[in-house]
């Protein structure tokens, strides 16, 4: 088993008209079975309200399955007795940062989490300072949150989650609300601590560019998955994603129009070298 | 219905040891009917700027004129300038209140002053205006999905029929096939209202899909002013203020780089297709 496995989970919720009457049931997430290796990197996308946050949400705990199952590193989300140990191996990070931090000065900020969990302040110290480390904003430390740019409030979003030594992190769309300088800040440091900490990341966005180097790629629509493969699979599927609402990068479009076209490139090409490649090729 | 900056500064906590120059020297001049992006990273000065332009802050140094005329003179009706110059913030489905769709889009036109029926008239153009279907009309607008609630949102500013039509990151957190929809939609409005665009963004790729100027903004200057293509062309310079190219751009120099004749000033799609079907003799 994975860090994350579901089995047939099912999120169901009741519509209620303003005097309390029910107005009908929205199954938000429709038996979907996931299973995610320690160490992975996955991407989930869908368009709005395709159940993508919903089912993040059931991997902390946040939300429990109407049916089927989840299990964090083994243990089921549905036992209250496990509910702290899920929430402190899988972390979560939101899409607005000015939502998410809470303390005076960065280091406060980051060392909250671990002060909560009763850990020693010797080592509560020394977590917050390679945590800060790992995301590059340790020269931050004694600056006030609300002075840093978004791309900057959400990494010490992030270190404040790995503060507390997670198995997983689950990251709902980290970069929405960033420049694109702030956006390559926050992919580069999830990056790094998949690669360097062997933390496992789930990551939910609107932007493909940042999933190309994903391991795997699942795509939701109508709480169900639509379609499962690597990136290269997924983005050579062009007409089908749109029919999803979704895209793929501009890269991938571009070839993908210069095929139509009659050029003899190959599908799904993810990156500027695969493309130059492909071109100086011809 | 042009709007002119002269000079304009703006310092905030003036006279604290905080003092902030959010906007320094800023010169210029909007006319009828241009669609402007305006881009900045974070906390160059986008936000104050566009606050400026309807008057919700007054500059401390410097004037702004609309149609000649000084807005912050007393005798200025800001009313009417607010009318005029429509503001749709980020996120603007948060401030949707209403009982229903309809009743949420006719607050502004309400507060004008009008006729019931104007009012009503004009809630229900702006509503068409956006795309939203009548079935939605009489739901609450907290039942809408991400996209239609921002429509109704735009909507609510439409029907105080500006002349000049800004908004502030209006696709933020929409899937790819919303914020296709959200753009298309203005660009549309923009082409056949002959209304002022000023779309703040930070997405290269869609602001050299849509816009036929860009105003670049850094530590509250205008860095550049200039149309998408001759803006671009400082790519590197934009790096280093934290923004980028459109991805294309990265592309066409890279394929140069490696010797191909291509023309690296494109910076769309189709103009990419079309430039490198050109070099390889076959037609889109």
């Amino acid at each position: 088993m994975g860090i994350i496995k579901t089995d047939k989970l099912v999120f169901e919720y009741i519509r209620r008209d303003e005097e309390g009457n029910v107005e009908g049931i929205t199954r938000a997430v429709d038996e979907v079975d996931l299973d995610v290796a320690q160490g992975d990197f996955v991407a989930v996308l869908g368009h709005n309200g395709s159940g993508k946050s919903t089912l993040a949400k059931h991997i902390n705990a946040i939300l429990y399955p109407s049916e089927g199952t989840v299990w964090v590193d083994g243990m089921d989300t549905a036992e209250e007795k496990n509910l702290w140990e899920i929430r402190q191996n899988a972390g979560m990070v939101f899409q607005n940062p000015d939502n998410q931090i809470i303390g005076q000065v960065v280091e406060e900020d980051v060392g909250f989490g671990p002060e909560n969990m009763g850990v020693p302040t010797a080592e509560i110290w020394e977590r917050v300072e390679e945590s800060l480390k790992a995301v590059g904003m340790y020269e931050y430390r004694r600056h006030s949150p609300n002075k840093l740019s978004g791309g900057q409030k959400q990494r010490v979003s992030i270190a404040g989650v790995i503060a507390m030594h997670p198995k997983c992190i689950i990251l709902d769309e980290p970069t929405a609300m960033l420049d694109p300088n702030g956006r390559k800040e926050v992919i580069r440091a999830v990056r790094a601590l998949n690669a360097a900490e062997n933390i496992t990341v789930v990551l939910i966005t609107h932007y493909m560019e940042e999933i190309i180097h994903a391991d795997k790629v699942f795509v939701m629509d109508q709480g169900k998955v639509a379609m499962e493969g690597t990136p290269k699979e997924i983005f050579s599927r062009v007409e089908e994603l749109k029919e999803l609402r979704l895209d793929v990068p501009q890269i991938t479009l571009l070839a993908y129009e210069l095929q139509k076209n009659g050029l003899q490139i190959p599908a799904g090409i993810l990156t500027t070298e695969e493309f130059v490649e492909a071109l100086t090729c011809l | 219905m042009s709007l002119i900056l002269d000079h304009v500064n703006y310092i905030y906590g003036g006279d604290t040891e905080l003092a902030v120059h959010a906007l320094r020297d800023v010169n210029l001049k909007i006319p009828d009917g241009q669609f402007i992006g305006l881009i900045g990273h974070t906390g160059s000065g986008k936000s104050t700027l566009v606050q400026h332009l309807n008057g919700l802050i007054k500059p401390t140094g410097g004037a702004i004129y609309f149609n000649g005329e000084d807005i912050h003179e007393d005798d200025f009706d800001k009313k009417k300038l607010r009318s005029k110059v429509g503001l749709v913030f980020q996120y603007p489905e948060h401030q949707l209140f209403e009982i229903d769709v309809f009743s949420d889009v006719c607050f502004g036109p309400k507060n004008l002053g009008l006729s019931r029926k104007e009012v009503e008239l004009r809630a229900y153009e702006a509503l068409k205006q956006v795309g939203l279907e009548d079935e939605f009309f009489y739901q609450s607008p907290f039942d809408l999905s991400g996209g239609q609630k921002r429509r109704v949102a735009i909507a609510g500013v439409l029907a105080m029929k500006p002349d000049i039509l800004i908004l502030d990151e209006p696709t933020a957190g929409l899937d790819p096939k919303g914020r296709d929809e959200i753009l298309d939609r203005i660009a549309m409005l923009h082409k056949t209202m002959g209304i002022t665009v000023i779309l703040v963004s930070h997405s290269m790729e869609d602001v050299a899909k849509y816009v036929e100027r860009i105003i670049v903004m850094n530590k509250g200057r205008v860095l550049y002013d200039d149309m998408p293509k001759e803006v671009f062309k400082h790519y590197k310079e934009l790096e280093q203020i934290g923004l980028a190219a459109p991805q294309v751009t990265y592309i066409m120099q890279a394929l140069k780089a490696r010797g191909l004749p291509v023309n690296t000033e494109v910076t769309t799609i189709p103009e990419a297709r079309d430039e490198i079907l050109r070099i390889y003799g076959k037609h889109a």
